[in-house]
This record gives structure tokens, C-alpha cells and sequence, in this order.
């Protein structure tokens, strides 16, 4: 019942969104596709060497080889691992997989790429994709379709004095050049910022899950964004690392397009970088064309077979998905579906969860706090949850504390707030700040005994009307300063008053 | 005979066979037979121009001594090659050793790595010579497009020893070194060795790991040997082969790709011998027809039935190969950016594009820049499908009917050239005659197949050359053939330097 009432509400405000969105012929204002690059940070290897992909924080340019420098006469042999990488990750989207693939060459010149081409794959030009299809749900029923997911390698960093456009040279870095990427292009199906941080989000969520990357390693996921606004043609953005930033970087194009729009000016064809300092987004170049990149088929690697066999074996060993994971929330801890929503979009937040449990939290005031009270206070921090100083042992032990009556509700934020700040245990807090709450039920009849002599009129009153209760449990929650629970007063006070009615009675 | 081996006096002219069993016997050293070759190079390399880089005379004479140690002591590995030096066309990657492709784009290019077939004839105890002349990124038929200067042909000084391994084939045939490395992207092998009469294969692809071999065209070269007998060439092929983990098209060669002189080396009785009529066909010199057709009737004494034949797409496989090797080559090429290694001009002032396209511009000679421009021309969307894409069904066709043709000969032959070799100087400036040459040559890149080029006769001096084809890993059956025509043919000549 409860269930089918969420869901209703959720279309509900689906409905009014898209209405919003869309412009007067019903056309949506704004269309979004995403391509995003995935490092595969399970894997030991890069793509086509034997380098180390732990490449983070390592002096510039020691994790290379002569392959991955694009010596000549060098030549790729793929890493397996990615090849099993992406089958997980086409069986976790719903994604056919080719039965046979192959590697293209995406040609280009850009410092960035020591052998002035890439090898990606491609759905054109004799190539094949590693598979097509599928979709990632991004909450209220949408999906965002797949187009295809294919694997490449990284090209090295580009690092810039001050910005972009001012910075007088660059620096290369090929520590990450030939780390095995996925990418992952997606139909122009989102229709605002926020629906493209969601996809984004779940997406990572996924990824996350089927223990093919890890969020924490920064800069492991990047995307660049297509975006149409009505009356405009596409422009690229470049170099978004986040999706937070996707968000931030959408917003700020749909404003800067919609101000030349409404000055009569044109938007065209173009690419522009995002810059994530001044959070701006600055023109790299002007198009009215596709850029050639002169893909062909890879003639160093053989096309690569897939089996049935490969997929059965890999599929045999998928972990637990967000989507399996959620409808194991809501059974087995009876979550509601939007809250356990929240929890599995992040891994991080969904494991934190479970290890909370297995300290024997309750599953419900717990997922609330950690979809309400500590997400909020994260997000204000712009922090993840394994960045903060929160373990599960002090989630745990302040949803106990509440549960015991020892912390009201509103003592629990303040707690929080702290536990947050500084990483201290929260019965440590209470205790330091004399912050006990009126916890027993026996600390809470002394009070109500003394507000009932105090008023008796009141509680004459309140035998016989529902406003004089109020007026007590009020008086009782005032003389405890607050840091009663309102549910335990309401006991107390009613308790009372039945056994007076009783004793008057008998 | 006599007159064979008057002009020197050490054993410069033995078969690589010949010569491994002397070191390892002891009965010639290794340090002798070096001496002698550095001595010979020191005669003629004036004249020839075979090499772009040498090794140190001592550092040659002190791996000769190693070996020499070695066979003294009874102690340490000896490999099958122990003590043969070896002349290795440069654009196999040597470690520390200079390798430039014979472009000024990689002048100063050190490697740091070794070529895979570098080290495993290393390990075999075969010494490198040093690195030998080519046309530039492998791409010319005459080896005048290497930035270091033409090679000469040692049989006729004003003429092109062939390419592009020109370098490789001249110096086997100046007797500079008795067995050499090329690398064979249209023809690059068979050319210069029909062209300086020496033995030159091109492999069946995939038999000989391309790791360290600086890329033209991925899809179609091999490197291969080059030598003065049938022999020395299945020998030196033998330590080559393997399929390599770091090549990802490489193959672990079948039995069916060695051969030894002890088969019945001599008995072509049943061999069917196809003439494609292709190779015989417009623009082949008359001469060069005529001594062919004089070695296929000596095989036809051996015993083997010749029969013409047709194999209609050959008539396409010069453009088709032309595109696919010039689209390769755009891409592969595009690395030579002067950033990590290689030519580089002052910074100072411009923008990575406009150094990029400096080294460029100053680094690449013309052939290759004329062959980058149509490899970009043929990928660019719009021309894809009208050129890369044909050739490559183009290819497709004429390996099928090449298996057909297989159903019915064991073997295919023709001229390797359909001409002698020219004067310096006298194509540079027609680059279509020049692509012209590869026209018997192609057919076996774009295939795969394994194709030899045997000296077959003089015409006025100049080598003329028989070429052998089979079908994929039937290098032995090619060696047998060529074996048993080479003893029956008996040339002795050797160029007057
Ligand atoms: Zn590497």
C-alpha cells in the first residue's frame, strides 16, 4: 500500500518535471548524451603492456615502457582482464555483446597520445563495437539508453600552468597513457543537468559494484557531454571528472546558450573544455564538422573472439548489482523503495549501510540517517563518505542511542554533527557535553509527577479532552529543556493519566 | 673454381652452414673469420654503401673472441649460429645500436629494446654487423630514399641494388656479410635479392614475430633472411620463427616450414609447377622473361611439371596493395612528432602543432610524405569505402583464388622483377614506374603466402631472379624446390668489386 503510493508520487512529479522541460510543441528544451571514460581500476596491467596501473602519485613518467610510449616498433598485446572487464559490465547494462570484436585506431594528433593515434573501437569503418544496447535507470521509471561500450586505452595527462588558455606550455605526463579505459556512450536521453548527474551516479554505482572500478581513485571516471539546447546546435564539453561537475558544467552551458539565444545570437557547432577551477566551461574549438579521425581496423591485434562459454564464466561470477541489492533492502529490512534507491547509489553508502547492520543497528531510523541527516551534512562538506571521519561503529552506536531514549531526535543531529566534525563516538559526546537526554522512562515519571502537581487543573481537564493532554505533554517537554523524546512524553503523560482515571474509577 | 676463390684470402665467400660447423670445430675462429669481414667491408663498402651504421671493430672482435673462448673451454652455449656476423636492415630495432629507418626524422634514434628476432638469433651467437641501407620507412623499390644516401649495386655500380632492403642484399652480395636480415612490406626482400642475386624470403605472415620491426605496413611485412644459398636461408629462418607473446599475429610455426638438405633434396619428380600468366605479363622485360623461362625448363628436367596457369586478380593487387600499405603507413607514421624521440626543432615560440609539423616537414624525405598524404587521402570518410575498403575485398578475392590454384600446383613461379635492375637515378622522378616493379612482388604480401626470390641468371651482367611461391607455412617445400634448382643451375659468379 504504502509502496504503490511512493510510486504513484514519483511518476507524479516525473510528470510536472518533464512538463517544465519541454518547450511549447512538447519538444524537449534541452537534450543530453554523455560518453564516459572509465578506467578499469581492477586491473594490474594497462591495456596493451605490462606497465603497473598504479600510477597515482608516482613521479611523472616512470610507469612506462616502450609500448605504452608508442616506441617504433612496438606492438599491443590486450590485457584479458579487460576483456572480461567489459563483458561484467555489458551483462550488468543489458548490453549485447559482440561475438567477434576488434580494435580500431582512432587517429589524431594531440601531446597526449604518444603514437598520435588511439586504439578504441568503433561501430563504423570495418570496425565492431564490444557490445550495443542496454540502459541505466536513472529513478521515477526513466532509463537512459546505452549505444554502445567499447574498450581503449588512456591517453597520458596533460598538465597546464594555471589554466588552459593561459597556461604558456604543457606538461605530459605518460604515467596514464594505455590505462585500460571502457567507454561507454549513451543516446542523447537525458533532458536536464540533474538527469545526467543521476545517470552518472548509478552508472558508478554499477561500475562500483561489479568491483571493475573503484570511485575513490580520483579521475578514474571522466566524461564528456553532448548538449542541444532548442534553437542551438551540439556542443561537446570536454574534461568533466565528476558527476558532480557534469551537473555544475550542464548548468552553466544551458545558462551561457540560453543568454546568446535570447540575445538573437547563434550557438554552433563546438567544443569547449570544462574548466573545473573557475567552473566555467572556455571555447577549445570552433566546428561546423565532424572531426575526421580515419578509423581503421587495428592491424596489430587479431579480432578477438567471445564465447558463449567466456560470458557463461563470467557470468557465473557477477557480484551483486544495485538493482538486486535494493530489492534486498526493501525485503529484507523493510526500506522504502526511494531510501534504499539513495543507499545503493553508491557502493560506499550501500556497504556502510549493511556494516551498520551487522552491528545490529536498526535497519530503518539508520538508512534514514544515512540518506538524511549525514548526506546532507557530506554533501555540504563536498566529501564522500570514505573521506569522512564516519565509520559505521558511530552510525550504529547513535541509531542505539536514539533507540534507547537516551538521544531525542533533534540531540542526535547536533550529535552527528559532531561525531562528523571530529570523528569522537558519540556516547563519548553525550557524555562530555552532558548531553544525556531524559532517557528512562523512571527520570521521565518524576518529571510528569511534578508537572501533574503542579497543574491540577490541567490534569483534571485532560481526563476528560485531547487539548489538556497536549498542554501537559507540552509542560513535560518544556520542564526537560527539550531533550525528551515527544513520543516517550506522550507515554509518560498518558500512562499517568490512565492509572489516575483507574484509581478515581476504583 | 679456381678463379672463385683467388680474390681473397680468407674464407669470406663459405656458406653459412659450412662456416658454423668450421667455428664450432675450431678449425676456423671466429675472430678470423670477423677480421676477414671487417677487411672485406673495409674494401668495398666505399663503393657499395651498404651500411648506415657499423658496430665497433673492437667491440665485433671481442664477441668473436667470446664465442672462440668458448669452443676452446668446451664451456658456455653455443648456439647454432655461433660467430656468423649478421647485417641487419635498419629498421629492426637494436638496443643502444643506432636505428634510423633510414630517415632523418630517427637519425640519432637509439632503441631501448631489442627487436624479438634480434634476440633470438643473438642467443643463437650470432654477432650484428651493423645496421644496413633502405628506403626510407621501408617505402621505395631502390633503395635512393634513404636520407643516408643510395646503396650501390655491387654487380654494377651504377645501378640500384633494389629495395627497399637494398642495404641487406648488397651486402650479402659484396660478400660484406654472409647472411643478412631484411624486411619484406611488397616485395622489399625479393626485389633486392632477384636484383643483387642473392636468396631472400618473404615468410608466410605471422611466422616471424614483427616486435621491433619499425612498422610500414602491419598487415603485410615480415621480416625475413636474406643469404648466398638456399641452405643458409632455411638455416638462418629456422632460428627466427616462433610465435612471440609480444607479437599478437605471430603463429608457433608446424614442421612443415624447416627444411634440411638431407631430404631428397634434388627429386622433383611430381612437383606441379603453376605459371601464373599474370607474372609473365604487360611491361615484363624480355631478357628477364627469357631466363626464367630457361629456369623453369631446368626445373621441368628435375622432374616437376610446369603449367600455365591464371590467377585473374593479380591484375589488382598492385593498387589494392598500394592503398592499404599507404593507409597504414599514414597511421603508423603519425608518432614521428619529434616529442619523445627523433628530430626535434627549437620549441621555443610555437605551439605543439606547429612543431609537430616542423619535425615532420624537416624529418620525412618526399617518397614518404607523398605516401602519408595518399594513406590519409584513402582513410578520410568519404574515400574510405571507395579505397581502403575495396582493397581490402580485393584482398579477400585473390586469396581465395590463390587456395584455388593451390588445389591444383604445389607450387606457383615467376620472375621475382619484371626488370633488370635500372641506373641509379633513373625512376626517382616517376613515381608510378617505380610502383610498377612490385607487381609480381605484392601478391604474396597481400595473401600471406611465403614467397622466395632465387638467383636464376645473368642477363649482360645483371641478376635476374626466379620467384617461388606456396601455399601458408610451406616454406620447406620452397626450399626444397629452390634447393634442387639452385645445385642444378650452379651460378658462381660473384661481383668483381
Ligand atoms: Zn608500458
Amino acid at each position: 500500500m504504502a509502496m504503490a503510493k511512493a510510486k504513484k508520487k514519483e511518476r507524479m512529479t516525473r510528470v510536472m518535471r518533464r512538463d517544465e522541460e519541454k518547450g511549447k510543441d512538447g519538444e524537449p528544451e534541452v537534450i543530453i548524451g554523455l560518453e564516459v571514460h572509465v578506467q578499469l581500476t581492477n586491473l594490474k596491467t594497462k591495456l596493451f603492456c605490462s606497465c603497473s596501473t598504479d600510477y597515482r602519485g608516482a613521479e611523472p613518467n616512470t610507469h612506462v615502457c616502450p609500448i605504452c610510449m608508442g616506441e617504433p616498433g612496438t606492438l599491443p598485446v590486450v590485457n584479458e582482464g579487460a576483456i572480461e572487464d567489459a563483458i561484467m559490465v555489458a551483462l550488468a547494462l543489458g548490453s549485447s555483446i559482440s561475438r567477434r570484436t576488434l580494435f580500431s585506431r582512432k587517429n589524431y594528433f594531440y601531446p597526449d597520445m604518444p603514437k598520435n593515434f588511439q586504439i578504441s573501437q568503433y561501430d563504423k569503418a570495418g570496425g565492431v563495437p564490444f557490445a550495443t544496447g542496454g540502459s541505466v535507470s536513472i529513478g521515477g521509471g526513466k532509463k537512459v539508453r546505452i549505444r554502445r561500450i567499447q574498450i581503449e586505452e588512456d591517453p597520458g595527462r596533460l598538465v597546464y600552468e594555471g589554466t588552459i588558455d593561459s597556461s604558456p606550455y604543457i606538461l605530459v605526463d605518460y604515467n596514464r597513457a594505455g590505462l585500460p579505459l571502457i567507454e561507454i556512450v549513451t543516446e542523447p536521453d537525458m533532458e536536464s543537468p540533474k538527469e545526467a548527474r543521476m545517470f552518472l551516479q548509478n552508472l558508478r554505482s554499477i561500475l562500483e559494484h561489479l568491483g571493475v572500478f573503484d570511485e575513490s581513485l580520483q579521475g578514474a571516471m571522466r566524461c564528456d557531454a553532448n548538449i542541444s539546447i532548442k534553437g542551438g546546435k551540439r556542443v561537446e564539453i570536454k574534461n568533466i571528472s565528476s558527476f558532480k561537475d557534469v551537473e555544475r558544467a550542464l548548468s552553466f552551458e544551458i545558462t551561457r546558450q540560453k543568454g546568446l539565444l535570447s540575445r538573437g545570437l547563434r550557438v554552433g557547432m563546438e567544443t569547449r573544455h570544462w574548466d573545473d577551477l573557475r567552473r566555467i566551461t572556455v571555447s577549445l574549438r570552433v566546428k561546423e564538422e565532424e572531426q575526421d579521425y580515419r578509423y581503421f581496423p587495428e592491424p596489430d591485434l587479431v579480432p578477438i573472439t567471445i564465447s558463449e562459454g567466456l560470458i557463461a564464466k563470467v557470468k557465473a561470477c557477477m557480484p551483486i548489482l544495485p538493482s538486486e541489492r535494493k530489492r534486498l533492502f526493501i525485503d529484507k529490512y523493510g526500506i522504502p523503495p526511494q531510501t534504499a534507491e539513495v543507499l545503493v547509489g553508491s557502493k560506499a553508502l550501500a556497504d556502510f549501510f549493511e556494516e551498520c547492520i551487522k552491528l545490529k543497528a536498526d535497519p530503518l531510523p539508520l538508512a534514514n540517517w544515512l540518506t538524511g541527516d549525514l548526506k546532507a551534512l557530506l554533501n555540504e562538506m563536498e566529501i564522500e563518505i570514505w573521506e569522512s571521519k564516519v565509520t559505521p561503529a558511530h552510525m550504529a552506536e547513535l541509531v542505539s542511542l536514539v533507540k534507547d531514549g537516551i538521544l531525542s531526535g533533534k540531540m542526535a543531529k547536533e550529535v552527528l554533527k559532531e561525531v562528523v566534525a571530529t570523528g569522537r563516538m558519540p556516547r563519548k559526546i553525550v557524555e562530555e557535553k552532558g548531553l544525556r537526554a531524559i532517557a528512562s522512562m523512571e527520570s521521565l515519571k518524576e518529571i510528569v509527577e511534578r508537572v501533574f502537581s503542579e497543574n491540577p487543573e490541567a490534569v483534571k481537564d485532560a481526563l476528560r479532552q485531547e487539548k489538556a493532554v497536549h498542554f501537559l505533554i507540552g509542560q513535560v517537554m518544556k520542564a526537560t529543556k527539550g531533550s525528551a523524546d515527544p513520543l516517550m512524553a506522550n507515554e509518560a503523560v498518558r500512562r499517568r493519566l490512565q492509572e489516575i482515571a483507574s484509581s478515581v474509577s476504583a | 673454381m679456381d678463379s672463385f676463390h683467388s680474390y681473397y684470402p680468407l674464407p669470406s665467400r663459405l656458406s653459412v652452414s659450412d662456416l658454423c660447423d668450421a667455428i664450432r670445430r675450431g678449425s676456423i675462429k671466429a675472430e678470423d673469420y670477423m677480421a676477414s669481414t671487417l677487411d672485406r667491408i673495409r674494401r668495398v663498402e666505399e663503393k657499395v654503401h651498404a651500411f648506415i651504421t657499423i658496430v665497433e671493430e673492437s667491440t665485433l672482435l671481442e664477441r668473436a673472441r667470446e664465442i672462440d673462448r668458448r669452443v676452446r673451454d668446451g664451456k658456455g652455449f653455443l648456439g647454432a649460429l655461433a660467430g656468423i656476423p649478421i647485417a641487419v636492415k635498419d629498421l629492426i630495432c637494436t638496443k643502444g645500436l643506432r636505428t634510423t629507418c633510414g630517415s632523418r626524422i630517427l637519425e640519432g634514434y637509439i632503441p631501448t629494446y631489442n627487436a624479438t628476432v634480434i634476440e633470438r638469433l643473438e642467443e643463437q651467437g650470432a654477432i650484428i654487423l651493423g645496421k644496413t641501407n633502405m628506403d626510407e620507412f621501408a617505402m621505395g623499390s631502390s633503395t635512393e630514399f634513404s636520407y643516408f644516401g643510395p646503396t650501390r649495386n655491387p654487380w654494377d655500380l651504377s645501378r640500384v641494388p633494389g629495395g627497399s632492403s637494398g642495404g641487406s642484399a648488397a651486402a650479402v652480395a659484396a660478400l660484406e656479410a654472409p647472411m643478412a636480415l631484411g624486411s619484406d612490406t611488397g616485395g622489399s626482400i625479393r626485389c633486392p635479392a632477384s636484383f643483387c642475386s642473392v636468396v631472400g624470403l618473404k615468410p608466410t605472415y605471422g611466422l616471424v614475430s614483427r616486435f621491433g620491426l619499425i612498422a610500414y605496413a602491419n598487415s603485410l611485412e615480415q621480416i625475413g633472411p636474406m643469404t648466398r644459398t638456399v641452405e643458409d636461408c632455411a638455416l638462418l629462418f629456422s632460428h627466427m620463427v616462433g610465435r612471440d607473446p609480444l607479437d599478437s599475429t605471430s603463429v608457433e610455426p608446424p614442421k612443415t616450414v624447416f627444411f634440411s638438405k638431407k631430404d631428397d633434396a634434388m627429386d622433383l619428380v611430381g612437383l606441379k609447377v603453376g605459371i601464373p600468366k599474370e607474372f609473365f605479363g604487360e611491361g615484363i622485360q624480355e631478357s628477364v622473361a627469357k631466363t626464367v623461362r630457361k629456369a623453369l625448363e631446368k626445373l621441368e628436367s628435375l622432374g616437376a611439371q610446369c603449367e600455365e596457369t591464371t590467377i585473374p586478380s593479380i591484375q589488382y593487387a598492385l593498387p589494392a596493395y598500394y592503398i592499404i600499405a599507404m593507409s597504414e603507413a599514414s597511421s603508423n607514421l603519425a608518432r614521428y612528432d619529434g616529442l619523445r624521440y627523433g628530430l626535434r626543432v627549437p620549441d621555443r615560440g610555437y605551439g605543439w602543432n606547429t612543431i609537430f609539423a616542423e619535425n615532420r616537414r624537416l624529418g620525412f624525405g618526399p617518397e614518404v610524405k607523398r605516401r602519408i598524404i595518399l594513406g590519409t587521402y584513402a582513410l578520410s570518410a568519404g574515400y574510405f569505402d571507395k579505397y581502403y575498403l575495396k582493397a581490402q575485398k580485393i584482398r579477400t578475392i585473390l586469396r581465395m583464388e590463390f587456395q584455388r590454384a593451390f588445389k591444383r600446383f604445389d607450387v606457383l613461379a615467376g620472375p621475382s622483377m619484371p626488370i633488370l635492375p635500372f641506373k641509379i637515378g633513373e625512376k626517382v622522378g616517376n613515381p608510378l614506374e617505380m610502383y610498377m616493379c612490385d607487381v609480381d612482388t605484392v601478391p604474396a604480401n597481400l595473401t600471406g603466402l611465403p614467397a622466395l626470390s632465387l638467383p636464376c641468371g645473368f642477363r649482360n651482367g645483371l641478376p635476374v631472379g626466379i620467384q617461388f611461391m606456396a601455399q601458408a607455412f610451406q616454406e620447406g617445400l620452397i626450399f626444397r624446390v629452390a634447393y634442387a634448382l639452385e645445385k642444378s643451375l650452379d651460378l658462381r659468379e660473384e661481383p668483381r668489386l
